[in-house]
């Protein structure tokens, strides 16, 4: 029992001053990044019609709020988009171009689990991809093992981008 | 060649028309309007965009059907699985209904639980119990590193912390980290995690330890060591450390360690125990669908006499499992065969050793709903022991 104890108390005297979400780039950031210092004044895409429907299709839920900020210059537009992992909201920003996917990456994250799919090797697989008829992505993604529901949850954001993409450019 | 037309009155028209420096005022006087009229459309912007979020804000707390509170930073989740074993054993069972309740009490600290209900009924003299699996409160203390403590998942194998029926196939978890991983293992204690770089990952932990009979049937048996953390005893705590790599899509590689310097805690001859384990955890996109491959292997030594006596100072297990999922109009199938060996008395030159070949498939209606079908062959070292049947599951999380 005494040995338990010491070592129990020498791991709590551990505890370090607590931190904050793990914020891998600031939104501003990824915005001046993906239009290299030139970002345009957002436009809005409203949630009702078409574009709540197609958000509940791919989202299994209806998506809060009532509308959608982009950011849209040179046949490109940029998306901060959430969807929850476990427990916790996802940040992750998303730029379609041409109506593929350039870029995607994750802003701000806060589930205790999963990290990995911020690195590249995990989102660079989405680069190219484009959406088809079913509203899924053009191809599959390699997950990673322990992290399926935020694998699943980046999923569903890509092809929200792509499925928003298409309807701001329609003219939604 | 130039041309000169002249209109007739054209002198007078001439004559009416502003100088330049008129014409100059006018220009500045638009000019400034302009601005003027910019400057207000951009006021009446800033203005829409701050009601528009006003109105967003209130839609959603609308939505919600009350204001902001406690449970605002409370999230309820679950899963459960159904199963009918066939064979000897032809049963149906609610083999697990779970709750888990998280809190946030800052960005930075929260509550974790999960509450499970085993085979429907708990209580004295019923078939089933109901346990906590983990209470803990999770520190972010740093930059990719937390700190955890209390009633919580030993971090080793591939069940014991992610065993939602969605993410694995065969509708009973398999024997490895069944007999030799006491998988559902929680502990009470302080933990460290988080990640290396380059892909790794790490986990340090120190917690209440496992507890076996030095006599009797169950002597030195692992799964019947546990103590569940119910008035658990604590003379010897132990350490666990577990060392993980993922830094390429689709794969996971994980080993871990763990020493208690007296497994019976005690109670018997003095037992230090060793376990060691490690997996590889992958999965390929391939074809129409994806290919996966899981492998663990876990080994305990326990140095004392008395548990040499007994063939149960050396214990083992391993399992492969190969699987395809692919994409069908109604959901995901997936297909898999796993073979699993282990032996929990390997210690002498008694022949102990167990297997088991499973073939079966799961369908997911959706992601996280499952439908399994599973046959297995049983080979033990006592004919008796066998019970070859067929396994029907169903499971879902939330």
């Amino acid at each position: 029992m005494r040995v338990f104890s010491l070592n129990l108390i020498i791991l709590l005297a551990a505890i370090l001053p607590v931190h904050a979400a793990d914020v891998f780039l600031e939104p501003n950031v990824f915005l001046a990044e993906v239009f290299e210092g030139d970002v345009p004044s957002p436009s809005f895409l409203w949630l009702k019609g078409d574009v709540k429907e197609t958000a509940k299709e791919i989202l299994g839920r209806n998506m809060g709020g009532l509308r959608q900020r982009y950011w849209q210059a040179d046949g490109r537009t940029v998306w901060i988009v959430e969807e929850i992992g476990k427990t916790r909201p996802i940040t992750t920003g998303i730029s379609v171009k041409d109506g593929a996917v350039e870029r995607v990456q994750i802003l701000i994250y806060r589930e205790s689990h999963g990290w990995e799919v911020r690195y590249p090797f995990f989102t660079d697989q989405f680069q190219g991809m484009t959406l088809d008829a079913e509203r899924e992505t053009s191809s599959r993604v390699d997950g990673i093992s322990g992290a399926t529901l935020s694998v699943r949850a980046i999923v569903k954001l890509v092809r929200l981008s792509l499925a928003f993409d298409q309807l701001a450019r329609d003219g939604s | 060649m130039a041309y000169a037309i002249t209109l007739p009155g054209g002198a007078a028209l001439a004559d009416n028309l502003p100088t330049r420096e008129e014409m100059w005022q006018v220009i500045q006087a638009q000019q400034a309007q302009i601005e003027a009229l910019t400057q207000k459309v951009e006021n009446t912007d800033e203005k829409v965009e701050a009601t528009g979020e006003v109105v967003e804000t209130i839609a959603e707390s609308a939505g919600s059907g009350s204001t902001p509170g406690w449970w605002d930073r409370t999230s309820v989740g679950g899963y459960g699985e159904l199963h009918y074993n066939g064979g000897d054993a032809a049963e149906v069972d609610l083999h697990r209904f779970v709750l888990f309740f998280d809190h946030e009490f800052t960005d930075d600290i929260r509550f974790v639980s999960e509450f499970e209900l085993e085979h429907a009924l708990s209580g004295e003299g019923k078939n089933g119990a109901a346990e906590v699996e983990q209470a803990l409160l999770e520190f972010d203390v740093a930059e990719f590193h937390q700190l955890r403590a209390g009633l919580q998942l030993i971090p080793v194998g591939i069940l014991n912390e992610t065993h939602e029926p969605n993410t694995f196939y065969g509708t009973e978890r398999n024997q490895i980290e069944t007999n030799i991983i006491p998988t559902t293992w929680w502990e009470a204690g302080v933990g460290v995690n988080g990640e290396l770089g380059g892909g790794f990952s790490y986990d340090l932990m120190y917690h209440s330890g496992l507890q076996v009979a030095a006599t009797g049937a169950s002597a030195f048996n692992i799964r019947s060591g546990r103590q569940k953390v119910s008035q658990a005893r604590a003379t010897d705590g132990a350490t666990t450390g577990r060392v993980r790599w993922s830094g390429l899509p689709g794969l996971s590689v994980s080993t871990t360690a763990q020493y208690q310097e007296d497994i019976t805690q005690g109670t018997g001859e003095e037992t230090p125990a060793v376990l060691v384990e490690g997996n590889v955890d992958a999965t390929y996109a391939m074809g129409p669908g994806s290919i996966g491959f899981r492998a663990l292997a876990a080994f305990w030594d326990l140095d004392s006499s008395a548990a040499a006596a007994l063939g149960r100072d050396e214990q083992y297990g391993w399992y492969v499992e190969p699987s395809y999922k692919f994409d069908t109009e109604w959901g995901d199938l997936g297909f898999f065969a796993q073979y699993a060996e282990w032996d929990n008395s390997a210690g002498d030159n008694t022949d102990s050793v167990f297997s088991q070949t499973r073939l079966g498939a799961n369908f997911w209606p959706t992601p996280d709903t499952v439908i399994k079908l599973d046959y297995q062959l049983d080979n033990a070292p006592t004919a008796g022991a066998e019970d070859n049947r067929l396994n029907l599951g169903m499971g879902y999380q939330f």
